[in-house]
């Protein structure tokens, strides 16, 4: 019954979706208030019902309802609660739903908080927000029901995939969806300025909270991703340039590009049309992502639904939105009038380079991605592209981007004096100059790597501060540091989301250089040394857990004749799945990581074992932390809050000419 | 029960990335031969290097690629030995041959085009700002002194 309601509400919604998506545009274009008015009370109906519908169908996994085919297939009745509520979204139909409720919990909001948005936009944003979920629901409702019920019920369910029975995984969906989604709103803003043909300082004002939100939703999205491959995976690997991971880098590069360049927009009134092109371009590569993922065209570790008939449908999809809003774009482009000028060294300039090397970082992963396809389509050479591909194209653009943010982010406005910006910087570089010699000296006979590494990651961090510290004016330390405390914060965001990155770079850098790494037999009660730490293995037995089986070894970890930790890394195997985990056992460190693994016993007696040593590897989430946390802060920014439009508070601390 | 679930532990039990029969005694020549590992693709997974992989058919490539290393082949004939068994599928780094160098001049070549597109538009606005002029004109300078004084 609960199901049935849940179906019901799902096609309500639909309909409601097509209302949204004709009305309100037809009132923007003939001025009809009470039709403009439709978009908003729609807005927030699809999305009750499509909340509706999403509850439905957590209730049936949560009752473990075999009766539907989907909880069949993917839960079992012996599942932890939390991983069967988890599992709603772990398969193909359930996070279709998932995405198409974020879809619409965007436009919702717009309607809740864009009261002080002209009506005319509005209307135009939430109808164009609606297309996009009349196209998916459509493609749920046809292609992908999640809703379908088995005539004969099966007495248990055939579990979710263990790989996915993990807490790092369970929230990574929703956070990239949050991301992917959100720059959905980006890409409405974007076709309603279009059809209006006039952008200015509101409507980046507008845009740049909802970029920036997808942006620190897809970073957190990411990160979890990446640190769940860390520890599951088995060999400690943070980042594999696989297909699906690729799918939601590009949004995400592309994303940081579009909330520069807002700025801009915003501040500056130029580099409007680039600003749109980059919003359609954010929202056209998550579709991008979604094609990926799901049609199985790019054989990749997560492809989770390979199916033709809703690849070609996803297509289709992406084909008539980027395709129509790219055309809408070549014909209105030209109208929008840039009012602010620069001279080639000022704030503006910087920001052109910064969006220059993300935007061709974000298309070097994109070829990268889809050469094999193109490679056997039009060749048919069938060939891969891997990490040794993209570490090698893609890395110095990442370099380039630390080298000028922190005189970037320096220069003024308009016109500034790059001089002046790097010699303010003078005791920043040294520092980051000294740091890297030290560690060139410090290790002992090994690549530029490490070096490099601290090089930039002092540089970026430092470089940060010294710009917050900057804007304090001057005068005595303590009413600098009373003034720091009291400024903006966005300017508060800037710094940490900057010195975030400069972490990130750091911790990858130095894990990819220093990771030491022991790959042997230990027969039990055997100690052996890796760099400077004793290992034992005190025993291995067999544990039962509630859903799967595991090997669990005991092993200690001493340093210096004393014992630091005890480490239980397991091997599991879940019945009804039939399948093997690995489950590493990682002592977290702020230096470092001890990282242990088991494996198959030997014949000659003995388990094989591997540890790592991974030198400063939660700096890496860290500093992804401290991105998504300067987004925080920077949305939490009054000025983000007031009226679009309205005349900005005194004491705003844009930098003077 | 119990011995049930041990039988299905060992048979479904993965077969881990580099075994430690693998690994040989000459630590340069081991180096070596992760390093290559790492630039082959498996070529039943989904996208995995057949170092990392826990297939089969990786760890017959890893023994293949370190007999022919003791062998005292260099690591471009290993590599050139693999591919051509399995094709060039199994490279991870794809060569520049052919058509492949549009892959490879991608990066560098948008780079420039976006440089020189970025270039143009920093030049024109620069320009359009040196055609405004940097003082205020008189009526200006007015207007000023009344908001001023007011």
């Amino acid at each position: 019954m609960i199901t049935e309601l849940g179906h019901f509400a799902l096609i309500l919604a639909f309909v409601v979706a097509i209302v949204q998506m004709i009305i309100p545009m037809i009132g923007a274009q003939k001025g009809w208030r009470s039709w403009m008015a439709v978009g908003d009370t729609a807005a927030v109906a699809q999305f009750g019902l499509l909340s509706v519908s999403f509850a439905a169908l957590t209730y049936a996994f949560v009752v473990s309802d075999f009766s539907l085919n989907l909880v069949f297939q993917n839960s079992h009745s012996s599942k932890p609660m939390l991983y069967k509520v988890t599992g709603v979204w772990g398969n193909h139909e359930g996070s279709m739903l998932l995405w198409i409720l974020t879809l619409a919990l965007f436009g919702a909001s717009a309607a809740w908080f864009g009261g002080n948005l002209p009506d005319r936009l509005r209307a135009r944003v939430l109808s164009v927000q609606a297309a996009i979920g009349v196209a998916f629901l459509a493609f749920l409702l046809f292609t992908s029901n999640p809703f379908l019920r088995l005539a004969v019920p099966p007495l248990d369910g055939q579990d979710l995939n263990p790989l996915l029975q993990d807490p790092g995984l369970a929230f990574h969906p929703p956070f990239l969806y949050l991301g992917y989604v959100g720059l959905s709103m980006a890409f409405s803003f974007a076709v309603a300025a279009l059809i209006e043909g006039r952008v200015d300082a509101a409507w980046a004002r507008w845009v740049r909270p909802w970029t920036l939100a997808a942006w620190l939703f897809l970073t957190i999205g990411i990160a979890l991703g990446s640190w769940w491959a860390y520890y599951e995976l088995g060999w400690g690997g943070f980042w594999f340039w696989d297909p699906v991971e690729n799918a939601s880098f590009m949004p995400w590069l592309l994303a940081a590009a579009l909330l520069h360049s807002a700025i801009v927009v915003e501040k500056r009134e130029t580099l409007k049309s680039w600003t749109i092109l980059l919003a359609i371009l954010a929202f056209g590569f998550s579709l991008l992502g979604t094609f990926i993922v799901r049609s199985g065209v790019l054989t990749s570790v997560h492809a989770f639904a390979n199916d033709p008939e809703r690849g070609v449908f996803i297509l289709m999809i992406l084909v008539v939105f980027l395709g129509g809003a790219l055309v809408l774009y070549s014909l209105r482009a030209g109208a929008m009038e840039s009012k602010g000028v620069f001279s080639t060294v000022s704030r503006e300039s910087a920001l052109v380079l910064n969006n220059i090397l993300l935007a061709v970082s974000a298309f070097v992963v994109f070829i990268g991605t889809i050469w094999p396809l193109v490679a056997e389509m039009l060749m048919g050479r069938v060939l891969s592209v891997g990490p040794p591909f993209f570490d090698a194209a893609f890395t110095p653009f990442f370099v380039g981007l630390a080298v000028i943010l922190p005189p970037g982010a320096m220069l003024a406005w308009k016109r500034g004096n790059l001089g002046r910006a790097v010699s303010q910087l003078r005791y920043v570089l040294l520092l980051a100059l000294a740091a890297g010699a030290l560690t060139w000296a410090m290790q002992t006979g090994k690549s530029a790597l490490g070096p490099v590494g601290v090089m930039l990651g002092v540089w970026v961090v430092l470089g940060a501060a010294f710009d917050l510290w900057s804007r304090s004016g001057r005068g005595m330390v303590a009413d600098r540091l009373r003034r720091v405390a009291r400024l903006p914060r966005a300017d508060w965001g800037k710094f940490i989301a900057h010195a975030g990155l400069g972490v990130t770079i750091f911790g990858i850098a130095a894990l990819t250089a220093w990771q030491v790494e022991d790959i042997r037999v230990a027969k039990e009660g055997e100690r052996f040394d890796v760099a400077g730490w004793e290992i034992e293995l005190r025993g291995v037995e067999r544990v039962q857990g509630p859903n799967y089986v595991s090997t669990q070894a005991e092993m200690v970890v001493w340093r210096g004749g004393r014992e630091v930790t005890v480490l239980r890394p397991e091997k599991r195997v879940y019945p009804v799945a039939g399948m093997p985990t690995t489950e590493a056992a990682i002592r977290n460190g702020f230096l470092r990581d001890i990282y242990l693994v088991i494996g198959d016993p030997q014949t000659g007696g003995g388990w094989a074992v591997r540890t790592y040593i991974k030198p400063f590897a939660n700096w890496i989430w860290g500093g992804a932390i401290l991105m998504a946390l300067g987004g925080f802060v920077s949305l939490s920014d009054r000025r983000l809050r007031v009226a679009a439009g309205a005349p900005k508070r005194p004491g705003n601390a844009v930098p003077a000419e | 029960m119990r011995a049930l679930l041990l039988i299905l532990a060992l048979i479904a039990s993965p077969v881990f990335a580099v075994q430690p029969d693998e690994v040989l005694d000459d630590p340069a020549l081991e180096a070596r031969a992760r390093e290559i590992s790492k630039g082959l693709r498996c070529p039943v997974c989904q996208n995995e290097s057949i170092d990392e992989s826990n297939a089969p058919i990786s760890r017959d490539l890893r023994i293949l690629l370190r007999e022919r290393l003791v062998e005292g082949d260099s690591d471009e004939e290993v590599v050139d030995f693999i591919v051509a068994r399995y094709g060039e599928f199994v490279l991870l780094k794809p060569d520049a041959g052919g058509a492949n160098i549009i892959l490879w001049l991608a990066a560098p070549g948008m780079l420039l085009i976006a440089l020189g597109v970025g270039w143009g538009t920093i030049r024109r606005r620069a320009q359009a700002r040196a055609e405004e002029p940097d003082s205020l004109s008189d009526a200006e300078k007015k207007r000023l002194q009344e908001i001023l004084r007011s």
